[in-house]
Order: C-alpha cells, then structure tokens, then sequence
C-alpha cells in the first residue's frame, strides 16, 4: 500500500513527466506559436477539490506588464533553490524552453523582445473568464485571494480600494487576507470588511491592548464532500514595515503557536482539509509549514513569487501564485477519509491577448475608471528605457524616483522603499499618470527632505539588509533593498546585521560617506506619523514633464558579494 | 501566546506573585542566572516556552509570556537591556497554572532568556531572539 508521502512524491514525479503540474502542456504549444485559451485553460480535472487561488494583485484591473527580478538571492537553507532562482537557472530548473511564452512570463530573460510576441499580463476581466471557465468544469471550486488587493493604483486610492473590492466581489471571492488593505486605515478597513460577502481572516491579527483575537481565525467550506477548513495568515510584520499609526488598535505577528492550535481545532472539529492562506512570505509560510503539523496546502503570498510546480515541506504543498494579476492558480485535490491523497496543480498565465475578456467583468472595469480616465491617461512624457523594479537591489523605477528626488527636492542622497510591486513600462511608451501611480500609489506618499549622518544612513542600509537577508526567515519582512539615488555601497549579503554595509561614497564627489557628516536626504514612504512633503507622484511628474523623455543609464552604484 | 483577558486576570487573581527584581543588586546576565540557580546546571528542554514575537512590533512595550507547568519560580532576562533583570514569577502551591505574561521595553535587538526552577529544583532555560528594527520598507 502507497503511503501519503510516497503518493505525493509520485504525483510531483508525475507532474514533472506529464506536465500535469505547473506549465508544461503549453510550453512546447507556446514555441510553435499556436498559444491559445484552450490551452492556457487545460486540465485534466482530479480528485473531488479544486481551489482557485489569486494574491498580490495590488490593484491591477487591467493588463500591465511585469518584468520579474533578475536578481533574487536566497540565504541559508534557502539559498539557489526556489523562488530564489531566476532567468536562464530558472529556465533549466523547469525544463522551459528558452524564449517561449513561459519563460516570458516567469523570468526576466529577453524581456522587451519578448514582451512584443507574448504581449500584456493579466486584467481581471481576463482572470474573471480563467475563473468561470473553471467553476463552468468545477462548479464548487473555492476562489481564494491571498491579499494586497486594495492597493497599487490611482483609481484603488481615489476610491479608497472601493474599485478593487467591487471587481473582486464580482469575480466570486470566498475568503482573503491582508496587508496593505491596512493602510486604508482601521476605520475603513472595517468599513469594507463589514460589507463584504466573505470573511477576511487573520488567526494573527490581534487586538493590540489586550492581545486577544481580531478577526475571524478559519471559516469552513464543505465541497466535494469533504469539509475543508481555510485558516487565514495576514502579514506578520504590518505595523512595522507600514505605519502602525494607521492601525494602531491591532498586533500581527507570525503566532505560529497559534496556527498550531488553529489545525488542531479544525482536524478535531472534523476538517478533511486543512488549507491556509497566507501572506507570509514564501520563505516564512516554508519555515512555518516544517514547524506546525498538519496543514495539507499553504497558498503563499507577499514575495510576488510565481512558482511553476508546488513546493513540497513535509507532507504541506505550498503553492506560489505571483503577482499583479499574472497568473492564477489552480489546484485540484483528492481529498478522501479526511486526507489530501494527491494533487494536480497549474500555475495559469494570464496572457491578455490569448484570453478572451470576462464581457461583464470588462464593463466593471471600465464603469470603476470611468470617473477618473482623463487623469489616469494623461501623458507625462516617455521612456526609451525599460521601467521595472522588481530585484533584490534596484530597477529604472526606482533610479528614476531617486533621480527626481533629488532634482526636485534639492538632496545629495534619496532612498526609495524596497517595495515589489509596480508594474513595467516598455521602451518607447508614453508614461502616463496611472503608470506613475501603479509605481507610487500609497496612503502615505509625502516626499520628505531631512538630514541624516552618515552613521545613521549606514543603519538605515543595514537594517533593511537583515530584513531581507537574515538567515531566518522568520526575521525577514519580505520587501527588497532600499533603493538609493546618489549613494553608492557594497553588499556582502552573507555576513550577519552591522557588517554587511561597507565603501558607501557619495557618488557626485566620489568621497567616502563620514560617519560624523550630514547628508541632505529626500526619501518617500516613511511609516513616520507627520511626514510632510508633497505626495512622491507629484514629485515624479514634474520631473518627467522637465526632461521629456526618460534614459537611465545603467546603475552600478550597488556591488553584491558574498551570493 | 494565546490566553484571554479573562484568563490573564483569573492568572492575576491566584497566586502568581511578580516581583521585580533589584536593578542594583544584578548587574549581569550572568550573575543574575547564578543567584537564581545557585550555580546549578541549566537544561534546555520542554518544561518551559518563552512567547515572544519575532520581530518587536514597537520595542517599548514588547508582550513577551512564560509557561511552565511544573515550575515553582521562572526568571526573565533581557540579555541586551542595561538592566537585564525583568522579573522572577514565583508560583506557590495554589497556582491554577503557571504561567505569566507581561509586556517589556527592548533597547535593542537581543536574547530574552527564561529559566524555570522546577518542583525537582532542577533548572531548565528557554530563549528567544527580538529584534528591535526600524522597518519601513514592506514589499
């Protein structure tokens, strides 16, 4: 007889032959040019589950593009494995071929070229036909969104994330959780949640002066006759990455005591299938599944990692959907005697040119715009360079914002957020408004100008370093580097927090930084209350409008060692 | 952690006595365990769990708990603080459970160390890094 662990490891074999995980069916489709819906949508339907799972889509209703990281380092156990591997490794890893539609959807190799055969990514009207066209062969598929839905566009801000959350109403969600939905602030937050059609979990949200829980823990599904538990993870470190001010009432945490407890009380309550759904991080959802036993699949969010084939800890599937609307996951499941026996898994690119949109979904769509569309579309300037940020260190986007901080603000030195989202925007395009804000769009976006010593500057780099590349996961907040305009340093990303940092040098004098010395310094999103400074957008526009038309030359301002 | 407020004031209400520990008298992590052990050998084990987060979410008031079920006294040190004395909970024979929470200011990233003296008189540790961050930048 066929353990549970021998029938997942032989599914994932399977998988890696038949092509029936991840994206193998449509790669070799995809190089004869013969890409269609059909085959972006095939699957050979398994066991009596399926879960539809979409995350991180920041705000993004309509197709963008999204160059994902050239650089993406691992540390630890964790290093040169997935999703710390990018272009061509990640290209050998998955057996893609080099070129194809899924090596341009998955890595960063030739992207420009690629992006003109393969086109735009996502829409949600597009996603909403990707869903239908399952729940058409599936009709109790469970629709999950893993969170960082109400933010990252114009339209999402000016309406306060109501935009996003009537498209995801429409699309069918049944359960989601959060992060940056928090930076609405806690009055509105409540607001939305208290009108939503489905639960918002977070068994780590807590009530911050008394420590108890929040928000709903779990909620139940019963589908396919098993009795299917989704527990909810919000992002652990939401007061400190983001301003805890705009949420004061509420403690996060990972609380994996607590998610513990959570699987236990669902499996004694009689749960077949223990799912939670997640915005840890991949990293911390790999460490949290080898410490708590028991849960069947950990939906991943936060890192914008897009995974072709599901990671196995243990007996945990953990699945990684990407971001930005470029994929949806769909999972299939046998679950029997109250156990996951095997999976079937496809991570589903949203090509917008191939899937024909959701006709209702559109109209949605365009209705929620409407009100702001000569904003949104009015032209800036251009680029001749590509615009992208996503990288563990920098991208245009953010050499860009660093080169209008310190135009416009008079600085010596800016610092932009290490944030992932943000979409791309092709050599040769217009840079309208809404692709200023798709790369900006925030509720605290004052542009400040200060002074710092460079001492303090150098525990600004190191401190944001250990965030990212602490050899535990579970001291990682899961952003990028900070970005940095008219500063240069080096990076040895395996020595531990306080000496990583070292030669920073004012790049416009080529002199060391002084410890001792003041810097004049702009920067954006500071979680600080009282940040004054005109909105980082306005910043960007009136520097685009001065020089026309944008040619970044290529950064070497950051030297990493120690990969 | 997971205890209600109802809980935490049942807690409050039997026999759990804190007292704060003189800040003059320890100087050290060291001599503070010592004076708590009597130089007796300190395991690591299961008889105590120290909760604590990961990452403070405000270093000024960091909620940090201890629970060991057979213990008659646990201490509590900051092994980074100026002061890393926190407080010694001592449970007597009425204790409903043994356990203790309370909330502590962390100057910095460090080890928060707890030590249970057991009802056999032997000693078991637990430790758990904060870190105390400046944040800002969450992707």
């Amino acid at each position: 007889m066929i353990s549970r662990r021998e029938f997942l490891q032989a599914s994932v074999a399977a998988s890696a032959l038949y092509g029936a995980s991840g994206v193998g069916n449509w790669s070799r489709l995809a190089a004869q040019q013969a890409l269609t819906q059909d085959q972006l949508l095939q699957f050979d339907a398994f066991g009596n589950v399926t879960l539809i799972h979409i995350t991180d889509i920041h705000a993004q209703l309509k197709p963008i593009w999204f160059r994902e990281p050239e650089i993406n380092i691992g540390v630890g156990d964790v290093k040169g494995i997935p999703p710390h591997i990018t272009g061509m490794d990640f290209i050998k890893e998955f057996n893609l071929q080099p070129g194809s539609a899924e090596a341009y959807a998955l890595t960063h190799e030739d992207f420009i070229a690629l992006g003109k055969t393969y086109g735009k990514m996502g829409g949600m009207d597009r996603v909403a036909t990707v869903v239908k066209s399952i729940r058409a062969e599936r009709p109790e598929a469970i629709i999950l969104d893993g969170g960082d839905t109400w933010h990252g566009s114009m339209t999402s801000l000016l309406t306060k994330g109501q935009d996003v959350v009537n498209v995801m109403n429409k699309l069918g969600v049944e359960a989601m959780t959060s992060h940056w939905e928090w930076t609405l602030g806690t009055e509105r937050v409540k607001e939305i949640v208290d009108a939503l059609p489905f639960p918002f979990l977070g068994q780590n949200i807590f009530d911050a002066e008394w420590d108890e829980p929040a928000f709903e823990p779990y909620t139940w599904f019963e589908r396919g006759g098993a009795k299917i538990a989704v527990i909810g993870q919000a992002f652990p470190y939401m007061p400190i990455a983001n301003p805890g001010w705009m949420f004061p009432e509420y403690s996060f945490g990972i609380r994996d005591e607590r998610m513990q407890e959570m699987v236990e009380e669902v499996r004694a309550a009689g749960a077949d299938l223990v799912v939670v759904l997640s915005h840890n991080g991949f990293d911390v959802d790999r460490k949290m599944a080898s410490r708590v036993k028991g849960i069947d699949v950990i939906l991943t969010g936060h890192t914008h990692d897009a995974i072709p084939e599901p990671v196995l800890v243990g007996e945990t599937i953990l699945i990684a959907s990407g971001s930005h609307g470029k994929y949806v996951s769909r999972v299939d499941l046998d679950v029997r005697d109250g156990k996951m026996m095997g999976f079937r898994h496809k991570l589903i690119p949203i090509f917008a040119d191939v899937i024909t949109p959701d006709a209702e979904m559109a109209a949605l769509i365009d209705a929620e715009r409407a009100p702001f569309k000569d904003q949104l579309e009015e032209v800036i300037g251009k680029t001749e360079s590509l615009l992208y940020r996503r990288g563990n260190f920098n991208g245009t986007w953010d050499d860009l914002i660093c080169d209008a901080m310190l135009s416009e603000r008079d600085a010596e030195i800016a610092m932009s957020p290490g944030v992932r989202w943000g979409a791309s925007v092709m050599p040769g395009e217009n840079i309208t408004r809404e692709d200023i804000h798709n790369a900006t769009s925030m509720t605290y976006p004052n542009c400040y100008r200060t002074e710092m010593t460079g001492e303090f500057l150098n525990v600004v780099l190191e401190d944001v370093a250990d965030n990212l590349f602490n050899t535990d996961p579970y001291y990682q907040q899961g952003g990028d580097m900070v970005r940095v305009g008219g500063l240069g340093y080096s990076i040895d990303v395996s020595k531990p927090i306080g000496s990583r940092i070292s030669n920073m040098t004012l790049l416009k004098t080529g002199e060391a930084i002084d410890p001792a010395r003041t810097y004049i310094v702009a920067g954006w999103a500071s979680v600080n209350e009282g940040t004054e400074g005109p909105p980082i957008w306005d910043v960007v526009e009136d520097h685009i409008r001065k020089i026309g038309t944008v040619k970044l030359d290529p950064n070497t301002s950051v030297d990493v060692t120690g990969v | 952690m997971n205890f209600s407020r109802r809980e935490a004031l049942a807690l409050a209400l039997g026999s759990v006595a804190a007292a704060a520990i003189p800040s003059l008298a320890l100087a050290s992590v060291d001599e503070a365990v010592a004076a708590f052990t009597g130089g007796a050998e300190v395991g690591t084990g299961p008889g105590v769990t120290l909760t604590a987060p990961e990452i403070a979410e405000n270093g000024n008031t960091v909620p940090v708990s201890v629970d060991a079920p057979d213990a008659v006294a646990i201490l509590v040190l900051a092994a980074g603080n100026p002061t890393p004395a926190v407080a010694t909970f001592k449970f007597g024979e009425l204790a409903g459970a043994h356990m203790a929470s309370t909330r502590i200011r962390l100057s910095q990233t460090q080890d928060v160390i707890a030590i249970a003296q057991l009802a056999d008189g032997s000693f078991v540790r637990a430790s758990s890094e904060v870190k105390v961050t400046i944040g800002g930048c969450g992707g």
